[in-house]
């Protein structure tokens, strides 16, 4: 068999494509933030006791977490602004973030909620003892203690993330995999541009994933709440 | 409204096929590569652990879309003849993918089946390959139900790009239908959302399924 490889074209190719790293890196982080606002609106809708607000918040997120991203951002880029009386028409670096961070934002948002059940049940009492208002309960008794054992697993998140950003190519924002595909047609050389956007890929995820490992290994003997983790082990992507 | 959907819904049923075959077509793959890779991590042959490793590192480090592009555009270039067979570079991104992150689940519950059970195994004169079919296996197995149940929604989800690689599959045929007619497109992709979630729902209530079961009769 021939090999048909070709290192120039790689070398040219390369500069080119990695002009796209700070879009896809930008878009990665403002979907990651916007993830990380939103779980928190999660969180505190499933926690309104009203039963049929419970039932529905509890199957928008199933829906939301069980279909495919990709149709989720044709439906904000395509269909959204074409939604009589509340449809806007968004970019589609926004529409990225909006259809990617709402996504993410129910696993985040499960997340979190693992984080919240792992406080002591102590911490509640001994907070309505001291008369804390609700306020004070969350800000300074539990989401203190909540929120730093989940730091791995949102910092796993944020790995998946990256690796799912590039669906966003496919309603026209420009990182690293669009401007693979505009040099691979143009001249015919799909092979060494994709090459390079899974190198980058690799090179990227990889080392961020043996140090997010090592952090939850420290975490872990740190807070101890290794009953607590594993169980919102199971959102994976 | 209903108009459209009268107009809609058919349009799409075209495409159910496709995505249903790929769909199962990657789930059966995906659990044949994750069983053998899972098994590979866990062998004693280092060179069979460290080659496995570089697959595993190399599928989950990437992303899918990526993978399967490269499958698709990039291997029959490099060796001039190649998968121009749509519906098997569908299948096997999807499942390489899957597979390598389905492996780590294996490997991770094989591992954590407690040590006596290996030491009474030993006592009990079987030999490694007994001990991993009769003790070990079956006890790791049911550990593994609750994630193999989440990465099944997993698949089905990533099925949704193959549309990307001009595979006829329902979102290929809405895709089409938005093209010609932008007016439909929140009709379109609702209806496809819902067809994504109604297939998804067995595998909900399947996984659920999985929770119970390797829950059960076990002390924690």
């Amino acid at each position: 068999m021939d090999i048909n490889w070709k290192w120039d074209m790689f070398f040219e190719a390369f500069p080119y494509i990695l002009q796209g790293l700070g879009v896809t890196v930008g878009l990665t982080f403002a979907c990651f933030l916007f993830a990380l606002i939103f779980g928190f609106v999660w969180v505190f809708l499933r926690r309104i006791k009203f039963k049929p607000v419970n039932w529905l918040v509890t199957w928008v997120m199933e829906f939301i977490r069980s279909t495919p991203p990709l149709i989720q951002l044709f439906f904000i880029y395509y269909a959204w602004p074409m939604v009589p009386g509340i449809g806007v028409s968004l970019s589609s670096f926004e529409s990225a973030i909006l259809g990617l961070g709402i996504h993410f934002s129910t696993y985040i948002g499960e997340v979190y909620r693992s984080g919240i059940e792992g406080v002591d049940k102590g911490q509640w009492e001994a907070s309505t003892a001291l008369n804390f208002s609700t306020r004070q309960k969350w800000t300074k008794i539990i989401l203190p203690q909540a929120i730093p054992p989940t730091i791995p697993m949102l910092g796993n998140y944020l790995i998946i993330m990256f690796k799912e950003v590039p669906l966003a190519s496919t309603i026209g924002v420009v990182g690293i995999l669009a401007l693979a595909e505009t040099y691979g047609t143009d001249n015919f050389r799909m092979l060494e541009s994709y090459t390079i956007v899974a190198l980058i890929f690799l090179v990227l995820s990889y080392p961020s994933a043996i140090l997010i490992n090592k952090l939850e290994k420290k975490m872990n003997r740190r807070f101890n709440k290794k009953a607590a983790l594993q169980e919102s082990k199971g959102a994976v992507v | 409204m209903i108009n459209a959907l009268i107009e809609v819904f058919p349009v799409l049923m075209k495409g159910i096929n496709i995505t249903i075959t790929v769909f199962i077509l990657s789930a059966i793959f995906s659990y044949l590569f994750a069983f053998i890779a899972g098994l590979c991590r866990v062998s004693n042959n280092k060179y069979v652990r460290g080659s496995t490793s570089v697959y595993v590192e190399i599928f989950r480090g990437t992303s899918l879309i990526v993978q399967l592009f490269w499958l698709y555009y990039a291997i029959p270039m490099l060796f001039d003849v190649g998968i121009d067979n749509r519906l098997m570079a569908g299948v096997l991104a999807i499942s390489l993918n899957y597979g390598a992150y389905m492996s780590e689940i294996v490997r991770g519950s094989i591992l954590a089946v407690d040590k006596g059970q290996t030491e009474a195994s030993i006592a009990l004169n079987l030999s490694r390959a007994q001990r991993m079919r009769i003790v070990i296996f079956p006890q790791a197995l049911r550990m593994m139900l609750p994630e193999f149940g989440n990465y099944l929604i997993q698949i089905l989800k990533a099925t949704s790009l193959v549309s990307l690689i001009g595979m006829t599959d329902i979102l290929y045929h809405g895709n089409i239908l938005r093209s010609t007619n932008l007016s439909a497109a929140p009709t379109v992709y609702l209806l496809l959302l819902v067809f994504y979630f109604i297939m998804a729902l067995p595998l909900i209530f399947l996984t659920r399924k999985g929770e119970q079961i390797s829950k059960r009769g076990v002390a924690s």
